[in-house]
């Protein structure tokens, strides 16, 4: 299997702009090839658009639109995971020689049709995401005898780290008042406790070894790479407090890679609601069970942007088709040391975890400089 | 006659399948386990509170049934994890399914 890599990416502020979709994917394309400018866009082979936005035809558009006649050009869609399933794809289409470098373009507007699952009809008319993250979080805190303040740490973290990102939707700091002060949405989620829908673009290239050494000052590998799709619907949850495809894909991803969990130097996980970043660090392997909210508030008090430097989903906004191909920029600038305010210490492996419909489908995947 | 079609009905059925006699769930004219062919069981089940919240006062509910199947439910009274409940009503809103239970 050949070795894939990162090229190059870019990526625009997540903002609640009212755009067309296709005006949102060229926004992240142009800063790519702007910082990049090496990169003949005529060698690009593939194009690959995430979302969740009912468009057809958007690769071939966004080539079209970009001046380009690639081999491959489609849509990939997965819900909130859409992101790196692309990547998942791309990393195939290199490493089995298909192609040599694909872009990988994710889009949403802040009305993503993405949000709402119809299909699951075992929810009854509770299918806003809202609820099931009431159910988890409800279970959680029961188990595990977790207050709601000990929880919202999570949102206070995730803002705090949002701030130093440029990109991100959210530029204040809350406290843990604010945040359990917030508006109450159920008995168990409050406003502040939500990732929030919102518009934005993320854009990343992958290429072979060869072509990652020739563009790339920094080199940065896809290692490891793990998914597990144990059912749509979330009612087939085996368990509400803890994320059974997480474990399994990151049991593969690590394997993939030869690393263990204590070898992860930086991680972007997938917060969509506070109680899914202490679910996310126990079913990764960060910590024992029901002690994930006490590592998010040891990070916090050590100024430690080890989980979520860039605000995660929290702090950063939603944009569902975008996130997975954001959070892997996030990490790529974080090996390479070019992560400002938010540069964790000496990272040299990365973590990323993009989950879909109540952690019914997960994605892991390990970069390494 | 469909599990939708009853359900409209306000009558709630169990899919399971002919060969096999697996429940179906959720509802599907095809068994996902050996493919058979799937026909609708009425009754009065039980089912099991796994899990609750609630929205403004109203609580809703994660119900498992035959412990096979789940549904989110709304409950009128303060529930309990482990109470045993039944189906009080169901039916489709809007396109959408509705299920209370007491
Ligand atoms: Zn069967």
């Amino acid at each position: 299997m050949n070795k894939v890599g990162i090229v190059g990416y870019g990526i625009t502020p997540f903002t609640k702009d009212d755009k067309k979709i296709e005006s949102i994917l060229i926004d992240s394309v142009k800063e790519l090839f702007k910082n990049n400018s090496d990169i003949n866009r005529n060698d690009v082979d593939a194009v690959l658009v995430s979302t969740n936005n009912n468009s057809k035809y958007l690769s071939p558009i966004l080539s079209e639109m970009i001046g380009i006649q690639p081999k491959i050009a489609h849509s990939i869609e997965n819900l909130c995971n859409s992101g790196t399933n692309s990547i998942v794809s791309a990393y195939s289409y290199i490493a089995s020689g298909l192609a040599d470098m694909v872009l990988v373009s994710g889009a949403e507007r802040y009305d993503s049709p993405g949000s709402v699952l119809e299909w699951d009809v075992s929810r009854g008319e509770y299918k806003h995401p809202i609820f099931w993250s009431s159910i988890f979080t409800k279970s959680y805190k029961r188990k595990y005898n977790i207050s709601e303040e000990r929880l919202s740490m999570v949102s206070v973290k995730n803002h705090k780290q949002a701030k130093e990102n440029p990109n991100a939707l959210s530029n204040r700091v809350f406290t843990i008042g604010d945040v359990i002060n917030s508006k109450q949405l159920t008995d168990d989620l409050r406003l502040l406790d939500c990732s929030r829908p919102c518009t934005g673009s993320a854009s990343i290239i992958l290429g072979t070894e060869e072509k990652v050494k020739k563009l790339s000052k920094e080199p940065i590998w896809i290692t490891g790479i793990g998914q597990k799709t144990t059912s749509a619907g979330f009612t087939k949850n085996i368990s509400f407090t803890s994320m059974d495809s997480t474990k399994q894909a990151v049991d593969t991803a690590l394997k993939m890679s030869k690393k263990t969990i204590t070898n992860i130097d930086v991680v972007e996980l997938h917060d969509a609601f506070s109680v899914c970043e202490p679910l996310a660090l126990e079913s990764l392997g960060f910590s024992e069970d029901g002690t994930g909210v006490d590592l998010v508030k040891e990070l916090y008090d050590t100024n430690n942007f080890k989980i979520n430097p860039r605000g995660g989903l929290i702090g950063c906004g939603h944009p569902l088709g975008a996130t997975g191909i954001a959070q892997t920029i996030e990490i790529t600038q974080q090996l390479q040391s070019n992560a400002n305010k938010r540069q964790v210490d000496n990272a040299k492996v990365g973590l990323i975890h993009n989950m879909s419909a109540a952690a019914t489908s997960s994605t892991v995947l390990i970069l390494e400089k | 006659m469909s599990f939708e079609t009853k359900l409209n009905d306000g009558i709630f059925c169990i899919p399971k399948c002919d060969d096999c006699k697996k429940i179906v769930w959720p509802p599907a004219d095809l068994c996902n386990h050996c493919f058979g062919n799937v026909s609708l069981k009425e009754g009065e089940f039980e089912g099991k509170i796994i899990e609750f919240s609630s929205k403004e006062n109203l609580y809703f509910c994660l119900v498992e049934f035959e412990k096979t199947f789940r549904i989110i439910a709304t409950i009128l009274k303060t529930p309990d994890v482990g109470q045993s409940v039944k189906i009080s009503k169901c039916g489709i809103i809007g396109g959408d399914y509705f299920f209370e239970v007491n």
